[in-house]
């Protein structure tokens, strides 16, 4: 029973917060909507007998996407302030959108026999970590070579281009028909 | 807790975020919304395993966190590179590739 409540909470706390980050006019807001939303999830984690992941979550989405996040509204803003500019008109057609796709995943979801849950036993932390360090190593290694691409392609993706040496100009902004990613020497 | 609660909960994540990617037109706030639909999934893994057992599910949970993080990563890039070309983050400016 009172699991019964607890999930309501998290899940009402995950929902409204999650409305807020598709509603708010201000970015920041948003953004910090967003933590509560993955807090929330954090949550959920724990109750659902996953610890290790909760720790996990609240490093690295609210320790570290959401400080990115942070960084990305701030760099970009105009100088207005963080205002997001009046919603688009596709408005209504995106809440008809989504509700409707709502109600259909309800219905399958509703409808379709859901089996009895076994009685597994709790997964622990070091069962999870001999099948991360063993069962997937592979997998794992492959994970961490993706990162690095993925650090390195932001890295030259959004770094400011070292200015020409003849016209002083930035490459990037002198020839906008070239390639974004071309990295100037 | 039920597993149909867990799977109705991350449903209506999952319009959320994807009724926000509709909506919204600033970069950073689709990102926000994209955000969102990747935490229903793995509230789905994370509910899998905890009703039918065993660690793998939670072992994927890992993997697509990194994968989100990346993401976000190399996202963000892309918004500094259109917002530094256009002055605005409005994802309707960033239409070179149609021309």
């Amino acid at each position: 029973m009172s699991s019964q409540i607890g999930f309501g909470l998290v899940a009402a706390i995950i929902l409204v917060s999650a409305l807020f980050v598709v509603r708010s006019k201000n970015l920041i807001h948003a953004v910090l909507w967003l933590a509560v939303t993955l807090i929330g999830t954090a949550a959920l984690y724990a109750q659902l007998n996953a610890p290790f992941l909760a720790g996990v979550q609240v490093l690295t989405y609210v320790g570290g996407v959401v400080t990115l996040m942070v960084f990305g509204v701030m760099v970009t803003r105009r100088h207005g302030g963080a205002e997001a500019p009046a919603e688009s008109d596709s408005d209504e057609k995106g809440f008809i959108f989504a509700t409707a796709l709502f109600v259909v995943l309800a219905l399958a979801i509703w409808k379709s026999p859901v089996p009895l849950p076994v009685q597994a036993p709790i997964a622990t932390t070091n069962q999870l970590a001999h099948a991360l360090l063993d069962d997937y190593l592979i997998a794992f290694e492959a994970l961490s070579l993706l990162l690095l691409a993925a650090i390195v392609g932001a890295v030259v993706l959004a770094r400011r281009r070292d200015p020409d040496p003849v016209s002083g100009e930035e490459a990037g902004a002198a020839a906008p028909t070239r390639s974004t990613t071309e990295v100037v020497p | 807790m039920t597993l149909t609660g867990c799977i109705t909960l991350a449903a209506a994540l999952l319009c959320i975020g994807i009724y926000g990617l509709v909506t919204r037109k600033q970069a950073v706030a689709m990102l926000l919304s994209v955000e969102l639909m990747a935490n229903s999934a793995n509230i789905l893994f994370a509910a899998f395993a905890h009703f039918r057992g065993g660690a793998s599910a939670q072992v994927f949970v890992l993997f697509a966190l990194a994968i989100t993080v990346a993401e976000v990563a190399v996202g963000l890039a892309l918004v500094m590179l259109i917002y530094r070309r256009h002055g605005d983050t409005t994802l309707d400016l960033a239409s070179e590739a149609k021309q």
